[in-house]
């Protein structure tokens, strides 16, 4: 089943740690999101594997946005 | 010679002027502050300088137009103004009052100080380090206790620095691990209207309670009103950098320059520092235990990590935060949260100081 990984919090992606098609597991950081300087880590909501990026470094993103798409 | 005009307590003052360079540049605490600062103790030092004689020497216009003047704390307030997002705090008012709690820091101290032998105007001063705000506190200073005002500046501007070393041991005491794993649900979305009208509304309330804290208060909210205006963006980058970047220049030289030897090597200097990070700590406790308090009462549980934000260093007060928040469980963000607080710690302390003014000036 397909889960959504959404921004926790508005920021600027900082580093985006996978590709599509990686195997991940739950946990596993995802990307890296710049906000008020600080460098907050985006994890894996589930085991799976990326079936979907829909930001790419330097992205402004806003609470809540899908940042990538888990399979 | 200027050479035989020097005297052991000058050497001293070198020594801490260096040390604080040294922090600036190396340690990297607060150095757009803490390296000119440094940087006016060593030239407040030299002998024979007239640098701060009054009516002629160079540094002492900075410091008699921008600080005695009260231009430059508001003027800093005003890019401070347009560097603030209320949105965290509008989207769940009851934070407003963790910033009000942690004012009691502010007050709880001016009291101590009062009954170890500060004057009023003195404790009030020392009081306000507790807020770690460096613009109000130097505004404050400059009003009720001229005298104090390097050692409290500096102490103000340490202790932000020392926000992630004072604050975590403090917060990790007064909860539980399940506390600070708690998440938070987000609060409703602001619109822009609202974020328009808040600064306007904002400075005709606080102004008709508290007139004093108008000069801060007032450039605050315009440099709000320019960017949440978004008709602005000219002004709003100018106050928030370059006129910013240009006054603290002059700010923190003119501070520096007042620890001169006679004025800074004196025991109550001690005390100071003392009082002031103890304000600093009680300020951060009674944040994080009205959080719990009001937990007691609600079913939207608080993350009471967020409770120490409402000091007002900000960003630094949030990032512990976020830090804290994360520490306890991966996956949980506070810093929003937290920011509500935090910017409600800056206009409490701002407030706090006012009460003191119209009392006190």
């Amino acid at each position: 089943m397909a889960q959504e990984v959404l921004a926790a919090l508005a920021g600027n992606v900082w580093k985006v740690s996978v590709e599509v098609g990686d195997t991940v597991e739950e946990d596993d950081e995802l990307f890296v999101v710049e906000a008020l300087k600080m460098e907050i880590p985006v994890y894996s909501p589930c085991d799976g594997s990326v079936a979907e990026i829909r930001v790419k470094k330097g992205d402004k993103v806003e609470e809540d946005d899908v940042m990538a798409v888990i399979d | 010679m200027g050479v035989f005009a020097m005297t052991p307590g000058m050497g001293v003052m070198w020594l801490i002027s260096v040390t604080l360079m040294y922090l600036a540049i190396h340690k990297k605490y607060e150095p757009l502050l803490l390296l000119p600062i440094g940087f006016g103790i060593l030239i407040a030092n030299l002998p024979l300088t007239n640098l701060m004689d009054p009516g002629e020497g160079l540094i002492w216009r900075f410091y008699h137009y921008g600080i005695e003047w009260e231009i430059i704390p508001p003027v800093i307030f005003l890019g401070l103004g347009a560097l603030t997002d209320f949105g965290p705090l509008l989207s769940q008012p009851r934070l407003i009052f963790l910033g009000a709690a942690a004012q009691a820091g502010v007050y709880i101290t001016f009291f101590v100080a009062t009954s170890v032998g500060f004057t009023l105007e003195e404790a009030a001063t020392i009081g306000i380090i507790g807020g770690a705000d460096g613009p109000t506190t130097i505004f404050l200073a400059a009003k009720l206790a001229p005298h104090l005002l390097g050692a409290c500046a500096v102490a103000a501007y340490s202790y932000m620095a020392l926000v992630p070393i004072i604050q975590p041991p403090i917060m990790r005491l007064l909860t539980t691990e399940n506390e600070r794993k708690i998440k938070m649900k987000k609060g409703r979305k602001i619109s822009t209207r609202e974020k328009v009208l808040f600064p306007v509304v904002a400075t005709v309330v606080i102004i008709l309670l508290v007139p004093a804290s108008a000069p801060l208060i007032s450039m605050f909210m315009l440099g709000n009103l320019f960017r949440e205006s978004k008709v602005v963006e000219r002004l709003t980058d100018t106050a928030q950098s370059s006129l910013m970047n240009i006054v603290t220049i002059f700010l923190g030289i003119s501070i520096g320059a007042t620890m001169s030897a006679e004025n800074f090597l004196r025991q109550e200097v001690i005390f100071i520092f003392i009082l002031g990070l103890v304000a600093f700590m009680i300020g951060t406790a009674t944040g994080v235990i009205l959080a719990k308090f009001m937990n007691l009462f609600t079913s939207d549980k608080i993350n009471p990590l967020i409770g120490g934000a409402g000091v007002s260093a900000v960003p630094m007060a949030a990032r512990v935060v976020q830090k804290m928040g994360m520490e306890a469980d991966k996956k949980n963000h506070l810093l929003m949260f937290a920011m509500g607080p935090n910017i409600a710690g800056v206009i409490g302390t701002v407030i706090a100081a006012g009460i003191f003014l119209t009392l006190l000036g």
